[in-house]
C-alpha cells in the first residue's frame, strides 16, 4: 500500500523563529531532497513527519500519506520507516533477529518469517548472515542490513537522514544506488536529509532547503 | 504490564512511598516524646549518660564525614587518570557492598587486644604473653567507631565522585589550570572541586546524617558507657517491658535535632571553604610542594581504608574456620569447618530469610525505578531537584528518628513481625540506591535506538521490553544488585519492624557481636558479605553470558 506524502504548509518554529516552512508532495517512488547546512532545520522537517519532535519546536500543518493524515499518530503508528546517518542496528540481537524485530506480525509462522528474512537478506546479498552478531559486519554489509531491516517493516513512506554521510567514498555510491534502486521498486515515497550535493544529484528529484525554498545543483 | 495512564504516574507514586513512611514515622516518633507533659524529655534529661551520648555523636559523625571526605578528595585530586586510581577503583567498588556490620565485625576482629594486629606484634615487639588489658574496641572516644565508618564511608563517596566526574569537564579543566602554572592539587581544588562537590553534596549529607546515627556499627565498634545516643534509643526501645519507650522517642526526637543542627553547620563550613576557595584563586595558587605529600597521603589513606576493610574481611574468614587459635599465633593451628557445619541449619535458615526480603523489596524498588524512568522518557518529564531531595529524604533523616514511629503504626496494624512488613520498609532504603544506580545509564540510553523501534512500528511498550531492557541489561541487574546489598545490610529496619522476630543474617551477626564466640561471628558475617558478592558475581555474568556473541554489548568502560 504505498501513496503520495503530503506536505501541507507544515510550519516548524522555535521560538520566533521559523526553521522548517514545506509544501510539498512526494509521488511513490519518487525522492524529496532536503539540503542545507547543519542547524538549518533538516532534522527537525524529518523529526515532525517522524512524530519526535521535541517539545521545544511547534509545529502547524498536516502530513498526510496515502490520503491518511498522520500529523498527530503517534511514531509507531504512522508506517514512515526511517534510515539513521549511522545503521542503529540492535546491538544484542543477531541480524536475523534484528530484521525479524521488524517484520510485523501479520507475517504468522516460524518458516514463514524465516522465509522473509532470508529473502530480504538475498536480496541484500547477505545469504546466510542470520545468525551474525552485527558488530561483526563490515560498514557496507550493515547499512545495508539497516535498509532491509526498515523495509521489512512495510513502511508507506521513507525518510533518510544523511544516511551515507558515514561511508567511505567507494562504498557510499554503491550503497546509495542500493538505497534508490529500492526505492524505486517498492514505490515508496522518500525524503533525504544531506548537506552533500552529490547525495542530492544522485536522488535525482527535487531538492529545497528546510524553508521550502528550490536548489539548483 | 506498564501501560500508558499508570505509567504516568509512577514517578508521583515513588515519592509518597519515599515520603510517606518518613512523615509517618516521625509523626509516630513525636507524639509519644511530647506525649504525657513530655515526660519522655523528663526521663532523657534526668539520663546522667545524656551529655557526653549526645556529644559523641556530634564527635564521631562529624569527624567521620570530614575524613571520608578528605580522603576521597585528596584520592581523586591526586591521583585520578593515573594507573594506581583504576587499581582503588577496582579495590573500593567492591568494598562498598560489603554491609556495615560485617565491616564493623571484621575490624573488630583486626584491632581487638586479641586481633590479628596485636598477634602480629606479639610477642616479639610488644612483649605480650597475653591479650593486653586495652580498650581498643569500644573506646570511650569513639575513635575505633570513626575508624569504622571511615571505611565504609570512603568507598561510598568515592563511586558517587567518580559518577560525578564526568559531569565536571575535570580533565580538561586541570588541563588549562594546570597548563596555567597550577600544581595538580591547585588546579583541582580551583577548578574542578566547586562542581563536583555541588554534586556530591547529598551524599554527604547522606554520609553525615548516618554517620552520627549508625547503630550497628555503633554497637560492635562504638564506646558503651555511656553508648552513642542513636545505640542508646534502640536498648531503650527494645526494653521488654516497655517502660522506656517514650524516652526512646525523646532520644530519637533529640538525635534528629542534632542531625538537623549538624547539617546546617555543615552548610556554613560549605560557606566559609567557598570563599576560602575563591579568595586562593585569587591569590594565584600554585602550591606545587602540595602535590607529592597530597599524593603519599592518597596513597596512603587508600591503603589503610581498603586494608582495614580487607584484612578485617579476611579475619573473618579465617575465624569461621579455625580450629584451635591460640594467642598470640597469627593463623590458627588447625583447620575446621565444624563451626560452619554445626551453624549450617541457622545460616540457612537466615540466609533464606535475607534473601526473600532482599528480592521482595530490590523486585519492587526496580519495578518502580525503571516505570519512572520510563516515565520520565515517554512524557519528557523533566524531574526537578527536589524530587533528588526526596530520593535522599531516607537517606537524610536518621533511621533512629522514623523507625520507632513506624514500629509503632506496624504494632498497631498488626503487620509487625511479619517479614513482608520488613521488606515493605526495606523498600524505602533500597529504592533511592537502585535509583541513584540506574538513572546515570538509564538516560545516557542512545535514543536513536528508540526512535529506530518505533519507526518499525513497534509499539513503546516493544520497545522498552525488547529493546531498552536487554540493551541495558548490565546496569540494571548491576542496580538490582546493590539494592540487594543495601537490602542485606539493613539492621535497624529489621530490627523495629521485624519485632524483634525476623532473624536476618545481620541481626544475627549484631546479636552475636555482643557474645564473643568469633567462630559463629564469622560466618554469619561472611554470609552476610557473601550475598550481596553474589548479586554482583551474577549481575557481571549473567550478560557476559547472555551476549558472548555481541561485540557490540561488550563493556566499553
Amino acid at each position: 500500500m504505498t501513496g503520495t506524502l503530503q506536505l501541507n504548509g507544515l510550519r516548524i518554529t522555535t521560538g520566533s523563529r521559523l526553521v522548517v516552512n514545506l509544501t510539498r508532495q512526494v509521488a511513490p517512488g519518487d525522492v524529496l531532497t532536503i539540503m542545507g547546512p547543519s542547524g538549518s532545520g533538516k532534522s527537525t522537517a524529518l523529526a515532525a513527519m517522524m512524530g519526535t519532535l521535541a517539545p521545544a519546536f511547534r509545529a502547524e500543518g498536516q502530513i498526510l500519506l496515502a490520503g491518511r493524515d498522520i500529523t498527530t499518530l503517534p511514531p509507531h503508528k504512522r508506517g514512515v520507516g526511517l534510515l539513521f546517518q549511522d545503521d542503529v542496528l540492535f546491538p544484542h540481537l543477531s541480524v536475523g533477529d534484528n530484521l525479524a524485530f521488524a517484520l510485523p506480525p501479520s507475517v504468522k509462522g516460524r518458516a514463514a518469517r524465516r522465509a522473509a528474512i532470508d529473502a530480504a537478506l538475498d536480496q541484500a546479498d547477505l545469504s546466510g548472515f542470520a545468525p551474525r552478531d552485527p558488530a561483526t559486519l563490515s560498514g557496507g554489509q550493515r547499512a545495508r542490513v539497516a535498509l532491509m531491516r526498515t523495509l521489512l517493516a512495510r513502511p508507506c513512506a521513507l525518510l533518510l537522514d544523511e544516511p551515507f554521510s558515514r561511508l567511505d567514498a567507494s562504498l557510499r555510491v554503491q550503497i546509495r544506488n542500493f538505497v534508490v534502486s529500492r526505492i524505486r521498486t517498492e514505490g515508496l515515497p522518500a525524503i533525504l536529509v544531506t548537506h552533500d550535493a552529490e547525495d542530492a544529484h544522485a536522488a535525482g528529484g527535487h531538492v529545497v532547503t528546510p524553508l521550502g525554498e528550490a536548489v539548483t545543483l | 504490564m506498564i501501560t500508558g495512564g499508570l505509567l504516568r504516574w509512577a514517578p508521583r507514586l515513588t515519592l509518597a512511598l519515599l515520603i510517606l513512611p518518613v512523615a509517618a514515622g516521625l509523626l509516630g516518633t513525636l507524639i509519644p516524646a511530647f506525649a504525657n507533659d513530655a515526660n519522655g524529655f523528663h526521663a532523657l534529661l534526668d539520663w546522667p549518660g545524656l551529655r557526653p551520648a549526645a556529644l559523641l555523636s556530634l564527635t564521631t559523625g562529624v569527624s567521620a564525614t570530614a575524613m571520608s571526605l578528605a580522603i576521597t578528595l585528596v584520592l581523586v585530586a591526586s591521583l585520578w587518570g593515573t594507573r594506581f586510581f583504576g587499581l582503588i577503583q577496582h579495590v573500593l567498588a567492591p568494598l562498598l557492598s560489603v554491609p556495615h556490620a560485617a565491616a564493623a565485625l571484621g575490624l573488630a576482629f583486626l584491632i581487638a587486644p586479641s586481633g590479628w594486629i596485636v598477634r602480629l606484634l606479639s610477642p616479639w615487639a610488644t612483649g605480650w604473653e597475653q591479650p593486653p588489658d586495652l580498650l581498643i574496641l569500644n573506646d570511650p572516644y569513639g575513635l575505633s567507631l570513626t575508624l569504622g565508618l571511615v571505611t565504609k564511608e570512603v568507598p561510598f563517596l568515592f563511586l558517587m565522585a567518580l559518577a560525578a566526574l564526568p559531569q565536571t569537564d575535570g580533565a580538561r579543566r586541570m588541563n588549562v589550570a594546570q597548563s596555567l602554572g597550577a600544581g595538580r592539587i591547585a588546579a583541582f581544588v580551583i577548578s574542578v572541586l566547586p562542581s563536583l562537590y555541588r554534586q556530591l553534596r547529598l551524599p554527604v549529607y547522606a554520609v553525615l546524617a548516618y554517620s552520627m546515627t549508625a547503630v550497628e556499627m555503633a554497637m560492635i565498634l562504638g564506646p558503651t558507657r555511656p553508648n552513642t545516643l542513636s545505640a542508646q534509643v534502640v536498648i531503650w526501645m527494645a526494653d521488654p517491658t516497655l517502660r522506656f519507650q517514650a524516652t526512646a522517642a525523646a532520644g530519637a526526637v533529640l538525635q534528629l535535632g542534632l542531625v538537623v543542627l549538624a547539617l546546617a553547620g555543615w552548610r556554613g563550613l560549605e560557606r566559609l571553604a567557598r570563599r576560602g576557595m575563591v579568595s586562593l584563586a585569587r591569590a594565584g595558587l600554585r602550591a606545587h610542594a602540595l602535590d607529592a605529600i597530597a599524593r603519599s597521603l592518597a596513597i596512603g589513606a587508600g591503603t589503610v581504608t581498603a586494608g582495614a576493610l580487607g584484612l578485617g574481611l579476611a579475619g573473618l574468614a579465617t575465624w569461621s574456620v579455625a580450629g584451635l587459635w591460640s594467642f598470640p599465633a597469627a593463623l590458627p593451628d588447625t583447620l575446621t569447618l565444624t563451626t560452619w557445619a554445626r551453624a549450617a541449619p541457622d545460616l540457612a535458615r537466615t540466609g533464606a530469610l535475607t534473601l526473600g526480603i532482599a528480592v521482595t523489596a530490590t523486585t519492587l524498588s526496580l519495578a518502580l525505578v525503571l516505570a519512572c524512568l520510563e516515565a520520565e522518557h515517554r512524557y519528557a518529564l523533566s524531574p526537578d531537584a527536589r524530587s533528588l531531595w526526596v530520593l535522599y529524604l531516607p537517606l537524610l533523616v536518621p533511621q533512629v528518628a522514623f523507625l520507632p514511629g513506624l514500629q509503632f503504626a506496624a504494632l498497631r496494624s498488626g503487620i509487625e513481625g511479619h517479614w513482608l512488613a520488613v521488606a515493605a520498609a526495606h523498600l524505602v532504603f533500597v529504592l533511592p540506591y537502585v535509583f541513584l544506580s540506574l538513572a546515570p545509564s538509564w538516560r545516557a540510553w542512545d535514543t536513536r535506538l528508540s526512535v529506530a523501534g518505533l519507526s518499525l512500528g513497534a509499539t513503546p511498550a516493544r520497545v522498552f521490553w525488547r529493546l531498552r531492557l536487554p540493551v541495558l541489561l548490565r546496569p540494571v541487574l548491576t542496580a538490582a544488585a546493590v539494592g540487594m546489598a543495601v537490602s542485606v545490610g539493613q539492621y535497624l529496619p529489621t530490627l523495629l519492624i521485624g519485632g524483634g522476630r525476623v532473624e536476618t543474617v545481620t541481626t544475627e551477626a549484631v546479636a552475636l557481636s555482643s557474645g564473643g564466640n568469633r567462630r559463629l561471628i564469622g560466618t554469619y558475617a561472611l554470609l552476610q558479605m557473601l550475598l550481596p558478592a553474589a548479586g554482583f558475581a551474577l549481575a557481571l555474568l549473567v550478560p557476559a553470558w547472555l551476549f558472548r556473541n555481541r561485540r557490540g554489548m561488550a563493556v566499553t568502560a
